[in-house]
């Protein structure tokens, strides 16, 4: 059986450490399942774990406390032949719980060995999320406040397929590690093992007695039945396969002369459902396809289906560079959540402005012009004020033409959808 | 604008044949990720965050079907985690976010930077400080881009005005993530980011495209080492054929952890070589106007947008008056705004921030007053206000 330890770096742990045999065992795991160092990536966390990489002669990530599952998961990725395992302590278990949990449900084939000596060894010995609460740590009292994490129950709970749990010494280690790198989807070892230059000497933990502590937990017996399911990147690629292809986004071709002499801003102020935002869609798509430039703006609250929403729409025959709307030369009025984020702008509007509004809308006082939408009168629903607008707005300026918004909505919509949109403008005809 | 009466309105539409201008309906963020693909993207993973968000849904349609990779990661430090792991792959990657998840990321873009990994990432900035307003935008986070990470080294920063430059930008900053093996980023704006407009798409062109250089099959591989006459250390992928060692500990050119002080100083001045030396190539600025004027106007981002606007005004009713847009923030372009601020009479800058720039342009000026607009509380700055201060 080859070797992949690195012949220049020994390990170099405290007499004792409980890592030391672990390097040892991870050796003779590769070994048994013939990997080549090329074959294999070594993503280590921080803390006494961290030196692991540095210890073999294969592919070596070491990276920031807590992420080493981050990169192997890109790794993985992105080179799917490769064994990734990552080396992380009860220290980045803890600050990286998040990633431990997220792999867990990812099934992505990553083996994860947590080496876990129940407190931080490199910083001083504090307690982790795996001190017992009995310990003497550095960190005071401190450890005796909160319950100590079994991993191996978590990680079950937490969708991952095979979980082990063993002591550092235990005869098994190397072929137990070696059952779950080669198994098909995302393993943890918990290898519970002893800090003699931290932990031990002020905690009379033998392995003897960790062990038989381990034996009072839940079972943690590798295949969990329950979390049998296809590997993440297999089953990425599965799906990526049948994705359609993305098209590129729609070229508008130019169908008709507009005749705006210049920028025209409509301002359309209204409520969630009243398709505010798509109405300024097809009046931009609109513009453009009668030959102008577009921009629009939208505005609504997070709550996307309650509350106000605002489209600002520019079109202009150059290209529009300020895409704000402090003075709008037309503004569609619909509903009083709309209207109350814009008060002070229809205030100031002047002669030469033009509202068009909901029948009945309460507007702030101004000089502008108003035409009400006669909804009622044409049969017109609610969600199809706005269309309704514009359909209006054809016949009262350069802006668009009734022709060019019935290319617009040929661009945004399709089917009954399209028909009930061109039926809209058409009975505003009039 | 006064609205001409109906016999104006041209009642009939005359269609016009063929294809004129056809022009795509799309905001920055679309602009962005079309450009990622088109300069060879494969991989992306981010965290939903507005104004971001956008982003990783165009990627989620556009990467897979071309056997590009595109995650979901469980919190920003996983989603740019995965791309440094996919970066290191050999892989080009991207991620987005705003403010809060840069904050995220800042261990990680040391680690970036430090382990010489390629990585574009963008910043649609938001008004912050902190949650602040998801949907209201902001300049606020350039400062933060440029030194939020552990060490002060050097870093890119491209700012785009438009979806044009979005798309463009994108397309540079790849080619300088991996020419200089560095994190890269894209200072964009919710303004630019989530705001739709007219692009002819069809007609813009991405730089040719740039490859990070790979170690010589004959030659002897050191993961950390820059080969003569070069900063930037030869890659090659975890994974193929020769082992590569990545490390975010202090390393020596073989990748191992070192306390050689001569070489830690000779890397750490190589990083931030890699990066200075070189500005004056990838120094991106618009200039409108000669630079011999009476006054200079200096932005950068979405306000160029409305800058512009009001020195095509000024312009034309007799100001004699030049506008620089800074497309390049990081490195500070020193060349060329020195140029154009010597030969100025009145240095006007504007920003959408409390005046982020203002030391980098101040320190050029010898001394000279910087005329300076700032405004920062969601709303986009008005070429009327720009008018207002630029009036003499
Ligand atoms: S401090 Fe503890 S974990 Fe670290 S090497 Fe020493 S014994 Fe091992």
């Amino acid at each position: 059986m080859t070797s992949l330890l690195n012949a220049q770096r020994p390990p170099v742990f405290c007499p004792g450490c409980s890592h030391e045999r672990t390097v040892h065992a991870l050796d003779q795991a590769l070994g048994r399942l013939d990997r080549a160092g090329n074959q294999v990536a070594v993503v280590s966390d921080i803390g006494c774990s961290g030196l692991f990489d540095t210890f073999f002669d294969t592919h070596a990530l070491h990276g920031l406390h807590g992420r080493a599952l981050t990169y192997a998961t890109g790794l993985k990725m992105a080179c799917p032949e490769l064994t990734v395992i990552v080396v992380m302590g009860d220290g980045g278990l803890g600050i990286g719980g998040a990633h431990v949990l997220s792999a867990c449900r990812r099934n992505l084939d990553i083996t994860l060995l947590v080496l876990n000596n129940f407190n931080y060894g490199m910083t001083g010995g504090q307690c982790s999320a795996t001190t017992p609460a009995g310990a003497t740590t550095s960190s005071g009292f401190l450890n005796r406040l909160e319950a100590p994490l079994d991993i191996c129950t978590v990680a079950g709970a937490a969708g991952a397929p095979w979980v082990d749990r063993l002591v550092a010494t235990d005869r098994q280690l190397s072929e137990r590690l070696a059952g779950a790198i080669a198994f098909n989807g995302f393993a943890l070892l918990d290898i519970r093992g002893v800090c003699p230059g931290r932990f031990s000497a002020h905690n009379r933990t033998s392995l003897r007695q960790i062990e038989a502590d381990m034996h009072e937990l839940p079972p943690a017996d590798t295949i969990v039945a329950a979390n049998q399911r296809p590997e993440y990147s297999a089953h990425y690629r599965q799906l990526a396969a049948a994705a359609p292809a993305c098209l590129p986004p729609a070229r508008i071709e130019m169908r008709r002369q507009h005749a705006l002499p210049r920028r025209c801003r409509i301002l359309l102020l209204g409520a969630a459902g009243q398709r505010i935002n798509t109405a300024g869609e097809v009046l931009c798509l609109a513009a453009m396809s009668s030959g102008l430039h577009a921009s629009q703006k939208n505005d609504y609250p997070i709550t996307v289906m309650r509350g106000h929403s605002v489209s600002e729409v520019i079109v202009d025959c150059e290209p529009i560079g300020y895409t704000g709307i402090d003075k709008p030369d037309v503004v569609i009025a619909l509903a009083a959540e709309g209207v109350a984020r814009r008060r002070q702008i229809i205030g100031a509007l002047s002669a030469d402005d033009l509202v068009i509004r909901s029948e009945g809308l309460e507007l702030p006082p101004s000089q502008a012009r108003i035409i009400d939408v006669p909804a009622a009168t044409l049969g017109i629903g609610p969600r199809d004020q706005a269309l309704a607008a514009l359909a209006i707005l054809c016949s009262q300026g350069p802006a668009i033409t009734r022709e060019a918004l019935q290319d617009g909505c040929k661009l945004r919509f399709g089917g009954s959808i399209l028909d009930k949109a061109l039926d809209v403008i058409d009975r505003c005809r009039s | 604008m006064k609205l001409p009466d109906l016999s104006t309105t041209i009642t009939d539409g005359n269609l016009i044949p063929g294809n004129i201008m056809a022009r795509c309906f799309i905001d920055g963020n679309e602009a962005i990720s079309r450009a990622a693909v088109d300069a060879g993207c494969r991989f992306f993973a981010g965290y939903p965050i507005t104004p971001a968000t956008t982003i990783f849904h165009q990627m989620v349609k556009m990467l897979p079907p071309v056997g590009g990779i595109c995650l979901q990661g469980e919190d920003e430090i996983a989603s740019i985690g995965f791309c440094i792991g996919a970066s290191m792959a050999g892989m080009k990657a991207m991620t987005a976010t705003s403010g809060p998840g840069i904050s995220l990321y800042s261990e990680q873009i040391s680690f970036a930077i430090g382990g010489e990994i390629p990585l574009v990432i963008v910043d649609v900035q938001r008004l912050g400080p902190s949650t602040g307003s998801a949907t209201k935008g902001a300049d606020g986070d350039i400062q933060f881009l440029r030194w939020g990470n552990s060490g002060g080294l050097p870093v890119i920063v491209l700012a785009p005005v438009d979806a044009v430059d979005c798309y463009q930008l994108t397309g540079h900053a790849f080619n300088l993530a991996e020419r200089f093996r560095c994190p890269v980023f894209i200072a964009s704006n919710k303004e630019i980011g989530m705001t739709r407009e007219s692009v002819e798409l069809a007609k813009l062109q991405l730089p040719p495209i740039i490859d990070r250089t790979t170690c010589p099959v004959d030659q002897p591989f050191l993961p950390f080492q820059a080969p003569a006459g070069s900063d930037v250390p030869y890659f090659l992928p975890i994974g193929g054929q020769r082992l590569v060692r990545q490390t975010s500990s202090t390393h020596g050119a073989d990748g191992y952890i070192t306390g050689d002080t001569e070489q830690i100083g000779a890397t750490i001045r190589r990083l931030a070589q890699k990066i200075d030396k070189y500005i004056d190539e990838f120094s991106f600025y618009e200039m409108d106007g000669e630079p011999h004027c009476a006054t200079l106007v200096i932005t950068y981002g979405v306000t160029a947008r409305a800058a512009r606007q009001a020195v095509a005004a000024l312009r034309l009713s007799g100001h004699d008056i030049s506008l620089l847009i800074v497309k390049t923030l990081f490195p500070v372009p020193v060349k060329i705004l020195q140029e154009t601020i010597r030969a100025a009479d009145r240095i006007v800058l504007i920003e959408m921030n409390l005046g982020l720039y203002k030391t980098e342009i101040e320190r050029l000026c010898s001394g000279r007053e910087v005329i300076h607009h700032t405004r920062m509380d969601g709303e986009l700055i008005s070429p009327e206000e720009i008018s207002a201060v630029l009036r003499p």
